[in-house]
């Protein structure tokens, strides 16, 4: 079969005529013969044409399959069922469609066995050049037509199957070879969240959100700030744990990183705690709960730690976060060391986190007291782009991140009742803190500049 | 010992229901702790009180020591604490028939030499609602962000004269249960209320989390609390939350979102035009929501809730009209 292939095929390359005749007027000249003819004899020749395509149908399979491995089988066997039936221009869409899946190169020479009939000579023949040509001129002329009437012309020389199997490439490389169930499972997402059969635990935290949201916080995270993560081993496997990191940025940008960097090299998921502005800003709060987060109380905390989940707290709260930039990474106050007595009390270790690059994304240089306090805000920031620039001032600078887990600080140790001995928790939060402010001066190093 | 139960409040559906639900337990079974029932409310109920004498008495007034002498009750379940509606009563009215009733009804028990047992259906509105609360509530904690009119002063003010009578009273057994509000469509609870509306106004920006208690449950909680000595104060709600917007999806209700400005005045008006009742104190409710935690009811009370709060939603669900868009679903 192969063999008969290249006796019909010619010295050019399909559909691109055979370089001396250009596809469209060696076409104009076919198709102008095909709709002359008659009935009767077109129905022998279509039915011989479907014979030989039948025959045939292994090749422009195994070509199909040679040329994309992920197109599916019967994708390429489609042009078998189109050729029987076989009325002139009506299919030639979709089987030109079914056939874009398959490459150009395969596409191309089994077209003009199926689809153009050879009409005006009744017996069975090699498929020339010619026929080859016709078909893509067809299509063309097809294209130019419909176009014509949408009132936008497009060049005659990029047939519309070009164009119609680049997009179905595309659309089956963004997809994935198994796009129809993809498809099936998305849309019963969809239908799923629409009626409301979903589930949230008693914070409000749904896990849906945040796979939607790893998905959108992972180019930023890894193309933008070039996100580097080291010690992921230090969170354990199952249980409860506290992570402490710094806070700093303007905006907890931190927070969401952070978040983004254990789920998606441990699988778990980590759960903020906010202050309580998060929780009463609107859409915010909103937001929030369906990630995770939960108000930073004593109460929320040992609730999550008890429950075996990975909670995260910040410390240094607005404090940190709203620092100038001429302060950065010296940490501040690290609240009250209530996060300590949460740990202890539920026997979970506590992992040190160091971010580093949080604080260039938005350099604080200003700060507005008065107009924040009317608007009842912690501090209402200014930096080099934000009020100058509008919106254009919201993008963060795309400083180079580095998260550290640092090594388990273990409370399993201490009784319970440790934690209502002050002393031992100051000890045990200057501990934390101390760890996180060393190992941030030695990322600095690590890190060099900033921003290259 | 076999006890003599008075039930307040029986026009409301849910206390006739207890009141009942305990007369047919001392009628099945002499054995159950609970001899007679007499209910007493201001106004006659609707509908058939079943083995449950009725007396009319005002427990604004002193007349309620009266009923107590001789009736020689002995247990008292106070249920008489609700949220005002706008068609009942209204806001001062509400506030005179919880604080006042309660105060005169406590009185008169201080008084009475054969009340053992107070009973108290609070609410779990005791806990208000702001940005400021932890996500579940335990019975020790209180409300964060202030409790500052309303039903939920009210419910407050009713507990610390509960608390103020067993400082006075130490002899007799106190049970405070804080119950979420029940989603049933034959009670008048005002978030059965809400969820009926055919458009749901929500404020823009939040999505509280609700929890739901079942009637079963609550019936059961309330006549465990009577036959049994339980003294203490128990949170009373299904397991787990849900959301406003997954309730407002799963009925198959739109939502309207509003500014958080004015929207206490915009839900009421909604409400009127859609022909139902909105209590005065739900706008709060809608914007932070609240959820308990009842693990004291299963540890140290003994009682396991048989239903969920996506159990109570889901059979809610059933009972009222599905909305406009419960087409578009996977039912």
């Amino acid at each position: 079969m192969v063999d008969e292939r290249k006796q019909i095929g010619s010295g050019g390359r399909a559909g691109r005529g055979n370089r001396q005749v250009s596809p469209s007027s060696a076409a104009r000249s076919l198709a102008g013969a095909s709709a002359a003819s008659t009935p009767g004899q077109k129905k022998t020749g279509q039915k011989k044409t479907g014979q030989k395509t039948g025959q045939k149908a292994a090749t422009p399979k195994k070509a199909a399959v040679d040329a994309k491995k992920s197109a599916p089988a019967a994708k390429a066997a489609a042009p078998r069922k189109q050729a029987a039936p076989a009325p002139k221009s009506s299919t030639r869409k979709p089987a030109a469609k079914k056939a874009a899946p398959a490459q150009k190169a395969a596409a191309s020479p089994k077209q003009p066995s199926a689809e153009a009939p050879p009409s005006s000579r009744p017996h069975l023949r090699a498929v020339t050049d010619d026929d080859a040509a016709a078909a893509a001129a067809a299509a063309a002329q097809e294209a130019e037509r419909r176009t014509k009437s949408a009132g936008a012309p497009i060049p005659a020389g990029i047939p519309l199957d070009d164009i119609l199997s680049a997009l179905l490439g595309a659309f089956q490389r963004v997809m994935g070879s198994d796009w129809e169930a993809r498809l099936a499972t998305l849309l019963h997402a969809v239908r799923m969240r629409l009626s409301g059969e979903y589930e949230v635990d008693e914070f409000g935290f749904d896990p849906a959100i945040v796979e939607v949201l790893q998905n959108a916080v992972e180019p930023i995270a890894e193309k933008w700030f070039r996100l580097e993560v080291r010690g992921i081993e230090n969170i354990p496997a199952d249980g409860g744990a506290l992570l402490v990191a710094n806070h700093s940025g303007t905006v907890p940008v931190d927070g969401l990183m952070t978040g983004y960097a254990v789920h998606k090299y441990t699988g778990r998921h980590l759960r903020p705690l906010g202050a309580d502005l998060v929780f009463a800003l609107p859409f915010v709060g909103q937001i929030a709960r369906r990630m995770g987060a939960t108000l930073a109380c004593t109460e929320d905390a040992e609730r999550l730690l008890t429950g075996g989940e990975l909670a995260g707290v910040w410390p240094e709260g607005f404090k940190g976060i709203g620092k100038p930039f001429t302060e950065r990474y010296k940490l501040q106050r690290f609240g009250r060391g209530g996060f300590v007595s949460s740990a202890m009390r539920a026997q979970v270790p506590i992992v040190p986190v160091s971010i580093v690059g949080a604080e260039e994304i938005y350099p604080l240089v200003g700060n507005v007291p008065s107009l924040a306090r009317l608007l009842g805000l912690p501090y209402l920031p200014i930096t080099p782009f934000f009020p100058l620039l509008g919106p254009l001032g919201m993008i963060p600078l795309p400083s180079k991140w580095i998260i550290e887990f640092g090594e388990p600080i273990r409370t399993d140790a201490y009784e319970p009742e440790a934690a209502d001995d002050p002393m031992l928790l100051f000890n045990v939060t200057d501990q934390v803190r101390e760890t996180i402010q060393q190992t941030l001066y030695r990322l600095l190093v690590d890190r060099g500049n900033a921003f290259f | 010992m076999s006890r003599t139960v008075l039930v307040t409040g029986v026009a409301r559906r849910f206390a006739s229901a207890v009141a009942r639900h305990l007369a047919d337990l001392a009628d099945a079974d002499p054995d159950s702790g609970v001899s007679r029932v007499i209910g007493v409310d201001t106004v006659v109920p609707d509908e058939d009180l079943g083995g449950v004498k009725f007396v009319r008495a005002d427990i604004r007034t002193p007349v309620v020591g009266k009923v107590i002498a001789v009736e020689d009750v002995d247990t008292v379940v106070h249920l008489d604490v609700n949220p005002g509606s706008r068609n009942r009563l209204s806001g001062s009215s509400s506030k005179e028939l919880n604080v006042i009733g309660t105060m005169q009804l406590l009185a008169a028990c201080q008084r009475s030499s054969t009340v053992t047992k107070v009973v108290l259906g609070s609410s779990t509105a005791v806990y208000g609602t702001s940005p400021r609360d932890p996500a579940m509530f335990r019975e020790s904690m209180a409300a964060r962000g202030g409790v500052r009119s309303g039903f939920p002063k009210d419910a407050v003010d009713v507990e610390s004269y509960t608390r103020g009578f067993a400082r006075r009273r130490p002899d007799v057994l106190i049970t405070i249960l804080r119950t979420a509000q029940a989603l049933d469509p034959d009670l008048e609870m005002p978030l059965s209320a809400y969820l009926r509306n055919p458009v749901l106004p929500v404020v823009a920006g939040y999505d509280p989390r609700l929890q739901f208690a079942h009637v079963e449950d609550l019936l059961a909680v309330f006549t465990e609390s009577v036959t049994h000595d339980r003294p203490g104060t128990f949170n009373v709600a299904g397991d787990g939350v849900i959301m406003l917007s997954q309730a407002a999806r799963r009925l198959g209700r739109p939502t309207l979102p509003l500014p958080a400005l004015g929207f206490a005045g915009a839900l009421n008006r909604i409400a009127h035009a859609a022909g139902s009742d909105i209590s005065p104190d739900l706008h709060r409710l809608l914007k932070y929501g609240r959820a308990v935690d009842t693990s004291a009811l299963r540890d140290i009370f003994g009682y396991e809730p048989k239903y969920t709060t996506a159990d109570v939603f889901e059979q809610f669900r059933q009972q009222v009209r599905p909305g406009i868009l419960a087409g578009i679903g996977v039912r």
